[in-house]
């Protein structure tokens, strides 16, 4: 009974009520950009680290877990090798550089990452073969940089690095190509770790330290090893280290919690508006209602049958409001450019899909409370 | 024969603001089956309180109301719903049809709300329908048709059920003289062709001359109860 009243108002007023599902459809497109903005923000941060397959990285102390800061010596990277618990660590160095272009168009910025041979953080290749020294003039790219300029496994690249004041070259032999691995924003490519010593960013031509150092050190524990606690011990054997799992890594990289909380705070208040938006709907059609709410109540109509009828007629309404918004949403990301970060996770998507079904109901909620509360006496002009 | 309707020494008292109303003080009526009665007052006079105490929708303050040998202050407010959906047919002055229903469907409601609908459902929707003379308005939506075909459908509506009791507030107010009658003199036959029991309240006398008794209510006070014709002739002129 509630289905049929909820079904016949909306389809015989269904210009009314088609209109209101495009202001839901509009909210949905709006909330399903966010939240794939949100993530496709956050991949292009973390996703070299989170493909590192490791449990815990090892930073310098007391540098608030920034990459970029922190030095580690290598020969530390031993002495995390003998602490117990720990299968395989490998240092890891985070700098920048340019990819030229052989046809002289705009340099592509990448990160450049040294990594050793055969150690965690080397990234495993879909084509050609991984790095053989720590040494040699190879690198592996990124799917992103392959796609970017059109190289492939046996060409050559040549890349950029200030050193002191010059602009140095140096010509790397592309060895592999691993899946995307973005990291601050960046493709990233990889070489081995002492020519990324070489190559790096440096404040003077040759200026090298006495010591070869790494940003952090990445280290993958034995099977049955307890991540937390092998960390612990990482921190009282080795001096001056501090180990932090991957997520709390990532999280610490510059700008990326007020990154994600203004986004999250956008799609908050973006639900929020969209309650507001169905509840102020519903309820100002509900004022218009009550004479005929109250005629229904006199004829013998109940509560729960009136309460149902407005409850499903929200979730007809929003419910097509959602799919409509999600097809739009995937027909606008379908034409965006690839400029533009954003990546429409499974997750991410179904749980703000979810979050959008249940804004109607909880919008509408105020409207359901004033049906219930009309008196079947309006029906003769006189309160209870 | 039992009545239909019986009440004993019925009254309704409005509290507010330390005065209390009386609005309908201590009424006493019995309907039979196949009667149609007109219930008549100036404005305020009561006759809407206690349409509404008669229709389960508002409970007296004292006396006691049994429609059908059944005591309306025994009831919970969900068997008040229950009753009336299944024993009481309504017609209102106003915002009577569903506006997103069909002539039809309108009808039919009753039936859907008393889980009584079923094949044969249209047809009796459509047969009733046909007897008020609506055959061609049957698809149209309420807004499309005249006040006077709107109340019809009411009728209809109110009738399809097989209620015991008809209960019409001011059902020709929105209505010129002639479809006033027309209405009028349908509810007087369906009631008496179907032996139910009919209430119509009206100001307007002259709709009294197609019923079987006038209950003339003044300050809340049953002032007279006329049942012989020429009395109520006598009354309408």
């Amino acid at each position: 009974m509630s289905f049929y009243l909820a079904f016949k108002e909306v389809w015989r007023n269904r210009g009314r009520f088609f209109l209101f599902s495009l202001v839901i459809a509009l909210i949905t497109t709006l909330v399903l950009f966010i939240a794939a903005l949100s993530e496709g923000l956050a991949t292009a941060n973390k996703q070299f680290l989170v493909k590192l397959g490791v449990q815990s990285l090892v930073f310098q102390k007391n540098v608030d877990l920034s990459a970029n800061t922190s030095r580690i010596a290598l020969s530390k990277r031993n002495d995390i090798t003998r602490v117990e618990g720990v299968d395989s660590v490998g240092a890891i160095g985070l700098s920048n550089a340019a990819i030229v272009s052989p046809s002289g168009e705009k340099d592509l910025n990448v990160s450049l990452i040294g990594v050793e041979s055969g150690r965690p953080g080397e990234p495993p290749v879909l084509s050609g073969r991984n790095l053989l020294t720590d040494r040699g003039s190879e690198v592996i790219v990124d799917q992103n940089v392959a796609d970017q300029t059109g190289v492939k496994v046996g060409d050559r690249l040549r890349i950029k690095s200030i050193q002191g004041s010059k602009e140095e070259f140096y010509d790397l032999d592309i060895v592999g190509i691993t899946d995307s691995r973005q990291y601050l924003f960046q493709p990233s490519i990889f070489i081995p770790y002492n020519t990324w010593d070489q190559v790096r960013p440096q404040a003077a031509a040759g200026s090298k330290l006495m010591e070869t150092v790494s940003n952090i050190i990445a280290v993958k524990m034995k099977p049955e090893s307890d991540a937390t606690e092998v960390g612990k011990q990482i921190e009282d054997q080795v001096k001056d280290v501090e180990v932090t799992d991957i997520k709390t890594a990532y999280e610490s990289a510059p700008g990326y919690q007020a990154q994600q909380s203004t986004l999250n705070t956008i799609r908050v208040f973006t639900l929020l508006i969209g309650i507001l938006v169905i509840g102020g709907f519903f309820q100002i059609q509900m004022l218009q209602k009550i004479p005929l709410i109250g005629v229904m109540k006199a004829i013998g109509t109940s509560n729960s049958i009136v309460a149902a009828a407005v409850v499903l007629q929200i979730v007809l309404v929003t419910t097509f409001g959602v799919i409509l918004g999600t097809i739009a949403t995937l027909g606008l990301a379908a034409g965006i450019s690839g400029n533009v970060p954003v990546i429409f996770d499974g997750n991410s998507v179904v749980i703000a899909i979810l979050t959008l079904l249940s804004i109607g109901p909880i919008g509408g909620l105020v409207s359901v409370r004033l049906a219930i509360s009309v008196e079947p006496l309006i029906a003769l002009g006189l309160s209870a | 024969m039992n009545p239909i309707i019986e009440t004993h020494a019925v009254s309704k008292v409005y509290q507010g603001n330390n005065v209390s109303i009386r609005a309908v003080d201590n009424a006493s009526i019995s309907i039979f089956p196949g009667e149609f009665v007109g219930l008549v007052g100036p404005s305020g006079s009561g006759k809407t309180t206690m349409l509404a105490m008669l229709a389960a929708l508002l409970k007296p303050s004292e006396g006691e109301v049994i429609i059908d040998q059944v005591r309306l202050s025994k009831m919970s407010e969900k068997d008040r719903v229950r009753f009336r959906c299944e024993k009481i047919g309504f017609t209102f002055q106003s915002n009577n049809l569903i506006p997103y229903l069909t002539v039809l469907e309108n009808v039919e409601l009753m039936l859907r709300l008393n889980k009584r609908y079923d094949r044969s459902s249209r047809t009796q929707a459509e047969e009733l329908l046909f007897r008020l003379g609506l055959q061609d308005r049957m698809n149209n939506m309420p807004n499309q048709i005249s006040g006077g075909e709107r109340q019809r459908v009411s009728i209809a509506r109110s009738m399809i059920h097989n209620p015991s009791l008809i209960l019409a507030d001011e059902p020709t107010a929105s209505l010129d003289t002639q479809r006033a009658f027309q209405v009028t003199q349908t509810y007087s036959e369906l009631i008496h062709e179907n032996g139910k029991a009919g209430i119509m309240v009206t100001h307007d006398l002259r709709m009294c001359k197609f019923v079987d008794k006038i209950i003339q209510i003044e300050d809340g006070k049953i002032s007279s109860i006329l049942n012989n014709r020429d009395e109520i002739e006598a009354l309408i002129s």
